[in-house]
């Protein structure tokens, strides 16, 4: 469903990103970069807000002729991004917030790896299976 | 009253509308109102209560009074609902029932007729009262009458269809009353209309849309009746309601393409998927755009067309709303989901036409929103409009390339042809905008008009989404405009303008660690280097591409031919040098020394082993690889000694460099790795640790501030060392991967070489790795030469041969043929000279050269020993044999005339520690041929033995016993053991009363030797005796040399027995046993053995009347306890200096336990009488008492050496004047002179009867 997931550190860089059509993984990178810009725009703008009360989803960042970003943001500021076809209306909130929470528990799953270090780049293989299973729904 | 005239075009809808209301009866008289009545009817608002549950609304109702028409009536099926009249009016003045019955009456009736024809039950009478009139006909029936006569015929039930108002046009109170009523009921019907039409309304909308799954249903026509809806919303103010109904059409529009995407198609939809013709964007000047929604009427309206149309109508809306940035956030929204919409239902477009259209609608929202706010407000929502903004530049952008005004040379005929097919699908430009200069429609066919317009045009577009970007902290949005804007630069062959954006991309995607951006990135800032001719900086970005690993191999390469090709090019100038940083061209992976200590010495080879991995895609030939080096003389000498090379082994010299950051760090920033080293600070006098900790020595790179360097890519200044000490290695070919160089220097001057730089030269380009962390060192040290001297084993034993280890350091020294060293022979130690002598020369690291026999010559005062030849710094070792000649320790007090002089011997420790071996020390002056200065070693070697001596009396007959006690931890075979006499006495003789001629004493066990003293005339008075036994050890049967024995030396005086005292207990007269409790005879006799002899000759001897007597003092000591001696227990008695003198003495005493009771001691000493001049001595607290002396211990030192019984038989009595009293002293006798006989004999004591009241008491 989604074409591109990225999972992002708090100091944004890239832990984790792949999208499917292998060739235009750099517009991806540069849309995922991009789109960092609204998460950080609503994360401060969501910062006065009570911890635990704190929606870690942050909805479309921003729409554009061909894909939507949306984006999910944990309590540890590691950010999830998705990119969706736009031309994928069958795609409704409520799909897209129960990928991104699959999509957490997985990376959650990650870090209590304990050979993993908090920081790398991940390469669970469990987590790139979750991954292309959220991907290849599309066809 | 202008309404009649309006209502025949219907067509223009504004927001002048207002609701109809339909006025019928007397015009004139309604005439005279209506200024009153629109003025009033709109001053208060009235609550609104709604159908399905909607909440109530308070409204401000205005009506639009027109004359009442039969046409009027909506006709069955019309839907309009603006043109529907929602409620008629029936105005009369009439008082009169004559003129009521006449003609009110029936005008009356006609119109209820009307109305209930079109069953429109929104009908209201007013009868207008006036107080003139009324004046005027006093004989007219009272008012009410016709108002009741109205309410009668035509308002049955329904009596508040008929309000009066009077005096309208007079100002009292009772007008305003009126008025006040009248308008509240007005307002209450009209609203009561509202609700019940709209409630209809609504209610047809909805069935007909139930039937939008039917074949015929067409979405135009519904459009038409729910826009319907939405106007008459928009006339009653009610904009959210309006918003509502647009919003509903839009989400069923969008949802019937998703649909039809899915398949699911609708008949209706095809029709919008005709071919775009049309793009002139969205128009929203304009609050209802006529044509377009003609279109839609005509369900002529393309896919765009209804877009435009409904985005117009919602945009209109929510400015009223004052929402503009919401119109913003759709106008984006909606553009992007009109080129998808397109794209699903695959209409066929002309390439470029959406992008006109996206670009002169985003231009247009942002007019519009600009047209309704100020300065300040659009400034403060940048953040809404700014996605427009890149909208439009983006899509700027792409009609620049799709025309050909971006490339260089400016569009072809075919790209002219193109942007005039463009230009004509853009129509003429509306009448609205036509006087705007900056229409969006004039931007457009400009920009496309020319290569420079439209650069201006996209450049200005560009800055400002740029710095729009900037100023609300979208900086990564920034950058990737910037990054377009540079392409564009780059296109249009200005590089340098490109420059500066793509180095601040590249710089936030580096500090961020994108890799791919990075690389883009990267790839086109080489190629901006390269049109700018800035070889370094284009050689180092393309040292960097051609590593990385996210490129293909051929692009790889392709940068890396750039920089061999730099290489191969420039031999001209050899002083043009430039230089890279290394790391992007290969990395240090590990470094080997050999030694693997890293120490060498002077002279020495070192070899330095790299494994440097290239990162370059194909080989590298590099012409020389240089290691620069820092010498410094260091302090710390031990580091440099051979002693330290021997034990400090690192683990095989390995050292591994951290793995060089990866290419895109886990931390944000490139900051360098921590540097981090121990330190250690000693106290300059002796070298011992004040502090010790740990620093970090690139604080600078680390603390430095983030932005301060100008790009995070170009190192600052890689500086290349100009050291004297260069390790070098020539033409070595890199070969992708790992590489193994090795670097051989010959170590000159001593000293510590710091590894500072690595520097790779291919032609004049140099890479230089411009600190080599962690730090390396390797020292060169020179050492003297050494000798030293050690035992083997743990402690060298006197008196058997040892092994001693010689070892030579030869150190910067080389041994030549017939080097020796000379030994000075120490006298009591002997070098013993084997035959076969081997030496095992070893080289610096331990490993065995060589092996060569030693020759060792002994003469009279001097050992030679002859080296083996050996290098320098290497090590010759071998084991030499010595003999320490036994001796037994020098007993003290006594005699030292011993048989073998040992001048240099010390005796070290006496009897104190218990089992410890006495030793001996040597001294051996050596002589080395390196040094004119002799070596002094000292070797101390224990003596196994130690051995004690004993006289034993038995009457007159005496016995010596030798003790030996074996201190080492090795077995002996003693044998020959003798015992002389070294003194002149002839008259002596030693029987030796031990059995076997061998001996064998183990290890921490003692052997005895007795031997009987005869002697055939006056006996001696003193005894030289010396034991002698051979020894050897057990374990080896055949010793090569001969041993010599070990001697023991001792003297003895006085051991002639003088007297012999005997001891007696008598049971009390009558009983057979003594008891206890009661007093027993103890009787002492002491007698003379000998007549006068040499021994007497003292103070105690009397001469008296030629009789010669010796004062003798006794005393009865019970130290176990078990008597009571009663009376005196000590007493003198003067003893007669001859043969068999005897002197008796009784005392009593008594057994204070039952048993058999040891006999009390009796003691006896020298009674000196006090006019003696003896010397005073200085112990003053030994001082005869009655009862018992005090015993000083201070004698034990010959207590060991020459004791006879048990302690507390021996009394010294060091009495003297004390006080400066004439004091008698008394002096003990020798040990041999006195001969207790009853020694060890027992009483038997039985106890008494009742012991348990025995009270003793002891005076």
């Amino acid at each position: 469903m989604a074409v591109c997931v990225a999972v992002i550190a708090k100091e944004n860089y890239p832990l984790y990103i792949r999208s499917v059509p292998m060739e235009n993984e750099l517009k991806f990178h540069y849309m995922v970069h991009t789109s960092l810009d609204v998460v950080d725009e609503k994360v401060s703008a969501m910062g006065k807000a009570l911890v635990d009360q704190r929606e870690l989803y942050l909805g479309l960042l921003y729409p554009t002729e061909d894909y939507k970003v949306y984006g999910y943001v944990t309590n540890s500021k590691v950010k999830f991004v998705m990119v969706v076809d736009s031309s994928n209306t069958a795609l409704r909130d409520n799909e897209i917030r129960s990928m991104f929470r699959k999509l957490h528990n997985s990376y959650t799953d990650v870090m209590c790896n304990p050979f993993y270090n908090p920081g790398d780049r991940i390469q669970s293989r469990a987590f790139d299976s979750m991954v292309t299973s959220m991907m290849i729904q599309v066809c | 009253m202008d309404a009649p005239e309006e209502l025949l075009p219907p067509v223009i809808y504004t927001m002048e509308n207002k609701p109809i209301v339909t006025s019928a009866g007397d015009q004139n008289l309604f005439a005279s109102v209506y200024p009153t009545l629109s003025q009033q009817l709109p001053r208060e608002p009235m609550e609104w209560r709604r159908s399905y549950g909607r909440a109530p609304k308070m409204i401000h109702l205005e009506s639009n009074f027109v004359q009442f028409k039969e046409e009027l009536l909506p006709k069955e099926g019309n839907k309009a609902l603006l043109t529907f009249p929602f409620l008629h009016i029936y105005w009369t003045e009439c008082c009169d029932t004559e003129v009521y019955k006449a003609t009110v009456k029936d005008d009356l009736t006609k119109w209820q007729n009307i109305l209930k024809a079109h069953s429109s039950v929104d009908w209201l009478i007013v009868v207008v009262e006036n107080d003139a009139k009324k004046k005027n006909k006093t004989n007219i029936l009272p008012r009410t009458s016709i108002v009741d006569k109205i309410r009668n015929d035509f308002c049955n039930k329904q009596s508040d269809r008929c309000v009066v108002l009077s005096d309208p046009l007079k100002d009292s109170s009772r007008t305003q009353e009126s008025w006040n009523a009248f308008l509240t009921k007005l307002r209450t019907l009209l609203l009561m209309s509202f609700t019940k039409n709209l409630g209809k309304f609504e209610d047809d909308m909805r069935t007909l849309r139930e039937k939008r799954t039917e074949p015929g249903w067409s979405f135009c026509e519904y459009f038409m009746v729910q826009e319907e809806l939405a106007f008459v919303f928009e006339m009653l103010q009610q904009f959210e309601d309006a918003l509502v109904q647009y919003d509903e059409l839009d989400a069923l529009f969008s949802q019937y393409v998703v649909n039809f995407g899915a398949g699911d198609g609708a008949n209706w939809l095809t029709f919008f998927c005709q071919p775009v013709k049309s793009w002139n964007g969205l128009v929203l000047r304009k609050p209802i755009d006529m044509e377009k929604r003609e279109l839609i009427q005509r369900q002529e309206a393309t896919l765009l067309d209804l877009r435009s149309y409904l985005f117009s109508r919602q945009c209109t809306l929510l400015l009223f709303l004052q929402r503009p940035w919401e119109v913003a956030q759709r106008a984006l929204e909606l553009l992007h989901s009109c080129v998808q919409e397109l794209k699903l239902l695959d209409v066929s477009v002309t390439p470029g036409a959406l992008d006109c259209w996206v670009f002169l609608s985003c231009l247009e929202v942002l007019q519009r929103i600009e047209g309704c706010c100020d300065r300040a407000q659009i400034d403060s929502n940048i953040a809404h409009t700014v996605g427009l903004w890149s909208y439009a530049t983006a899509k700027l952008k792409s009609l620049g390339y799709l025309c050909g005004l971006v490339s260089e040379k400016g569009p072809n005929s075919e790209d002219l042809d193109r942007t005039v097919s463009l230009l004509a699908g853009l129509g003429a430009e509306r009448p609205e905008t036509a006087n705007t200069a900056q229409s969006p429609y004039k931007k457009l066919k400009e920009a496309l008009s020319s290569v420079e317009a439209f650069e201006k045009h996209y450049l200005d577009l560009s800055h400002a989404t740029i710095e729009m970007y900037t100023s609300i902290g979208r900086i990564r949005s920034a950058k990737f405009v910037g990054k377009d804007l540079a392409e564009f630069y780059m296109k249009k062959k200005s590089p340098q303008k490109a420059e500066i954006y793509l180095e601040g991309a590249l710089k936030n995607y580096l500090a961020e660690g994108w890799a791919l951006p990075v690389t883009h990135t990267r790839k086109q800032l080489a190629e901006c280097h390269k049109h700018l001719g800035q070889i370094e900086n284009y050689l180092q970005t393309s040292s960097l591409l051609a590593s990385d690993p996210h490129l293909t191999e051929e692009e790889r390469k392709y940068f890396c031919q750039e920089i061999l090709n730099f290489a191969s090019r420039q031999p001209d100038s050899p002083s043009d040098k430039v230089v890279l940083p290394m790391q992007s061209f290969a990395y240090l992976r590990d470094l080997r020394f050999t030694p693997s200590n890293a120490v060498v010495h002077v002279g020495g080879v070192l070899s330095l082993e790299i494994t440097l991995c290239s990162q370059m895609p194909i080989p590298v030939h590099v012409e020389q690889l240089a290691i620069s080096v820092h010498f410094s003389i260091e302090k710390n000498s031990y580091r440099k000694t051979a002693e330290w090379l021997t034990k400090h082994k690192t683990s095989n010299g390995i050292v591994h460099f951290p793995p060089e950051s990866p290419p895109f760090p886990a931390a944000p920033s490139s900051s360098p790795a921590l540097e981090l080293y121990e330190t250690f600070e000693r106290s300059p006098s002796d070298n011992s640790l004040n502090t010790t900790g740990i620093i970090c020595k690139n604080v600078h790179m680390l603390l430095r501030r983030q932005e301060s360097g100008p790009s995070l890519d170009v190192a600052p200044a890689v500086a290349v060392e100009d050291g004297a000490h260069v390790l070098k290695c020539s033409a070595v070919t890199l070969q992708p991967g790992a590489n193994v160089i090795t670097f051989r220097t010959q170590a000159k001057e001593p000293g510590t070489y710091t590894l500072r730089q690595l520097c790779a030269s291919v032609g004049p380009l140099c890479f230089v790795l411009p600190h080599i962390y962690p730090l390396l060192q390797y020292d060169v040290y020179c050492q003297e030469p050494q000798l030293r001297v050690e035992p083997l084993a743990d402690s060298l034993l006197a008196g058997i041969p040892q092994k001693v280890k010689f070892t030579v350091t030869t150190g910067h020294y080389t041994v030549k043929n017939g080097d020796s060293l000379q030994l000075s022979n120490a006298e009591a130690m002997l070098i013993l000279c084997h035959a076969e002598n081997r030496a095992v020369i070893y080289s610096n690291t331990r490993e065995k050269a060589s092996d060569a026999s030693l020759r060792v010559q002994s003469s009279d005062k001097v050992t030679s020993i002859s080296l083996p030849p050996a290098p320098a710094y290497h090590m010759i070792e071998f084991e030499l044999e010595v003999l320490s000649l036994p001796s037994a320790p020098v007993t003290a007090g006594e005699s030292s005339t011993l048989g073998v002089p040992e001048p240099q011997r010390k005796h070290k420790d006496t009897q104190k520690a218990g089992h410890r071996m006495a030793t001996t020390d040597h001294k051996v002056s050596i002589d080395c041929p390196w040094s004119i200065y002799s070596t002094v070693i000292a070797l101390t070697f224990s003596v196994p033995f130690r051995t004690t001596h004993t006289l034993l009396s038995a009457g007159t007959r005496k016995y010596v016993q030798v003790c030996v006690q074996n201190l080492s931890e090795l077995d002996f075979e003693l044998s020959d053991s003798r015992l002389v006499d070294t003194g002149d006495s002839t008259s002596l003789q030693l029987a030796p009363l031990n059995m076997a001629s061998q001996q064998h004493i183990y290890s921490q066990q003692s052997v005895f030797f007795v031997w009987e003293l005869t002697w055939t005339q006056e006996p001696p008075p003193s005894l030289h005796g010396r034991f002698s036994v051979g020894f050897c050890p057990a374990s080896e049967a055949q010793l090569s040399v001969s041993l010599k024995p070990y001697t023991y030396d001792f003297h003895m005086e006085n051991f002639f027995t003088l007297y012999s005292v005997k001891a007696e207990i008598l049971p009390p007269v009558g009983t057979e046993h003594c008891r206890t409790g009661a007093l027993c005879a103890l009787e002492v006799c002491v007698t003379r053995l000998a007549d006068l002899l040499e021994a007497d000759r003292d103070e105690a001897l009397t001469q008296s009347d030629e009789y010669l007597s010796t004062k003798l003092m006794y005393e009865v000591v019970d130290n176990s306890s078990n008597w009571a001696v009663c009376g005196k227990s000590s007493g003198v008695i003067s003893m007669p200096v001859a043969a068999q003198a005897t002197h008796r003495v009784h005392m009593e005493v008594m057994p204070l336990f039952a048993g058999r009771l040891p006999l009390p001691d009796v003691r006896l000493f020298k009674y000196l009488p006090h006019h003696s001049a003896y010397p005073s001595q200085a112990d003053a607290d030994s001082w005869i008492e009655n009862d018992s002396l005090s015993v000083d211990k201070h004698v034990d030192d010959q207590l060991d050496s020459s004791s006879v019984k048990s302690r507390g038989s021996v009394h010294s009595a060091p009495g003297g004047e004390h006080k400066g009293l004439p004091m008698p002293r008394l002096q003990a006798l020798p040990p041999g002179q006195v001969c207790n006989s009853s020694t060890a004999m027992q009483v038997l004591v039985v106890p008494s009867r009742d012991d348990h009241v025995l009270e003793v008491s002891v005076t």
